[in-house]
């Protein structure tokens, strides 16, 4: 039989799978022609992995022996900064181009227990460092939607592979909106998990204190059905959160109140489609009995340069286990200090060196405390600014990103153009709070826009409610 | 920030910064600190939230065999001699 990729979610694979409409085979299949058709163009995929036959024979087993879950035979494309045992993960580095990895990361264990599929590891920014997938090691990826443009970043191979029916659903991770940006542009949902969900353990750690695992997918309820999975507390990762600490914030089952921060939205340089489709939606969500109300929070404007102190003095921490002496790319040199300088000067890219440098600058003597420390003070603003709007709000709601896909080149020579991408991001990331990014229409070219809401910790359930009436036309 | 600013900063972040391209980063970094400086406007008057602060730390059990990744992490180093990581001479 043929297989409508377009319209096939996770619930109706998991059915046909159980009826025997096709098998777990068929189904890779299908998603291997699309790949072989269509990978060479988009370079979503970095590579596919050729050990599909073993993962497939282990899925099917589990249908034949009754212990199939919704996961089962689900064929995923992964991001190429998380941990798969014996495959190469490079973070689409030169300095990581043959690390192969020696264990699985906990999101990873966790989906291959269920028997999902993993097709293939997908391009990104170098070290999730962009909202472009340009700064790649290996290639731009090109956005299955418009090929002139970019895919969005830093998890664009991902959102490419499931926009282009080259996966089912893919996992990315998010620091500053590295899944909920590419979503937008893919015309696909997108969730930043609160942080803390789920385990971290087996990410190629970019920014400690805001990194989270996150879904692509083409429908909320999928969101939903990965995230319920996969959030569970891992005792391998110092900040995920006890089962017992993730109880919700009030009896609320059904959010009814949505706040819309005005003066982050009237702060200029959105596009106006971006804009009136963000106040089309609102009107449809009043109409559908939602209260909408206006939050003062002039913390938010604030946030993506709190965001771009911290981030790079993670960046920089991080980044100094890349030494060309264990593992990774090594360069000759005449001395130790010879080898560190020319093994990471020529192993990172450019834009891992800016903020390897950047995060150097603001955590020196001399600039900690103008940079670092007072971004950490106004990090706290900030986070109590959102909780604090959560005492009168269920949801808070902003466009997910200032403007639709631009094209392939844009934005490069312009380092801070490419990190305003990111102005809506930065809030949920700071705060830690979690946020999912839902298609809300098309530009008259076509474009997909995206429609952005937050909500409490740990409450990504009001997310998946609100969300499955949105994407119904509310 | 002057040239020798960049190269100072490359040398404690042990990254080689071609001379060629020193003066593109002192562009990039000027343009993105002229960014991030407008927290400098925010009054940080509040002093920081301090959590409460649980030890998280596991019990320190060996849950391997020795020698089981040995050969998958040492295959990985750029240098090697036996089971040693080899380095240029440091004394």
């Amino acid at each position: 039989m043929t297989i409508d990729l377009p319209t096939l979610t996770i619930e109706k694979a998991h059915s046909s799978l159980m009826n025997k409409e096709f098998t777990v085979r068929e189904l890779v299949d299908a998603y291997r022609a699309v790949i072989s058709e269509k990978n060479g163009t988009i370079n979503a995929y970095l590579e596919i992995f050729t050990d599909l036959d073993e993962q497939i024979a282990h899925s099917e087993e589990m249908f034949t022996n009754g212990t199939a879950t919704a996961m089962t035979g689900i064929p995923m494309a992964i991001k190429d900064n998380i941990l798969i045992n014996g495959h190469i993960a490079s973070a689409s580095s030169k300095i990581l181009a043959n690390h192969v990895a020696v264990y699985d990361a906990t999101v990873i264990k966790i989906l291959r227990e269920q028997g999902a599929i993993f097709l293939g590891r997908t391009n990104m920014d170098e070290f999730a460092m962009g909202s472009s997938t340009q700064t790649s090691a290996f290639g731009v990826t090109r956005n299955p939607r418009d090929e002139s443009r970019v895919p969005g970043g830093s998890s664009g191979g991902s959102a490419a592979a499931v926009a282009a029916d080259m996966a089912l659903v893919a996992l990315g991770t998010e620091t500053c909106g590295s899944v909920r940006q590419p979503a937008s542009f893919c015309g696909l949902v997108g969730l930043k998990p609160t942080y803390g969900a789920l385990s971290r353990s087996g990410l190629i750690a970019m920014g400690n204190s805001l990194d989270q695992p996150a879904p692509f997918t083409k429908t909320v309820a999928e969101s939903e059905i990965i995230f319920n999975l996969l959030s569970k507390y891992d005792s391998l990762d110092a900040m995920s959160v006890p089962d017992e600490n993730r109880s919700p914030n009030s009896e609320l089952r059904t959010p009814k109140k949505i706040g819309v921060p005005r003066n982050f939205l009237n702060q200029g340089g959105i596009d106006p489609r971006v804009l009136e489709n963000f106040e089309m939606r609102l009107e449809q969500l009043k109409k559908a009995g939602y209260e909408i109300v206006d939050l003062d929070m002039p913390e938010l404007e604030y946030s993506l340069a709190v965001y771009y102190i911290i981030m790079p003095a993670e960046v920089s921490t991080n980044l100094s286990r890349f030494d060309g002496i264990r593992y990774g790319f090594s360069a000759q040199g005449k001395d130790l200090l010879d080898v560190y300088m020319k093994s990471r000067g020529e192993g990172f890219g450019k834009e891992a060196r800016r903020r390897i440098l950047l995060g150097t600058y603001v955590l020196s003597h001399g600039y900690y405390d103008a940079y670092y420390n007072k971004a950490v003070i106004l990090r706290d603003k900030i986070t109590r600014a959102v909780a604090k709007a959560f005492e009168t709000v269920d949801l808070i709601a902003t466009p997910t990103t200032p403007t639709p896909a631009f094209k392939l080149g844009e934005k490069m020579n312009d380092p801070v153009a490419m990190y305003l991408c990111d102005i809506f991001s930065a809030p949920a990331n700071l705060a830690g709070v979690p946020s999912i990014a839902i298609p809300s229409g098309k530009t008259e070219d076509g474009l997909p826009l995206s429609f952005q809401f937050m909500a409490p910790h740990f409450r990504e359930d009001l997310l998946f409610a609100v969300g499955k009436e949105f994407e119904h036309g509310v | 920030m002057q040239l020798a600013d960049i190269k100072k900063l490359a040398l404690l972040a042990r990254i080689q910064v071609p001379d060629e391209e020193l003066e593109a980063v002192a562009n990039d970094m000027d343009s993105i600190l002229g960014y991030i400086d407008q927290i400098q406007k925010v009054s940080a008057d509040t002093e920081r939230t301090i959590p409460t602060l649980i030890n998280r730390v596991r019990e320190d059990e060996v849950t391997t065999e020795t020698g089981e990744y040995t050969e998958a992490l040492l295959s990985q180093a750029p240098g090697r001699d036996g089971n040693f990581v080899k380095v240029k001479k440091i004394l």
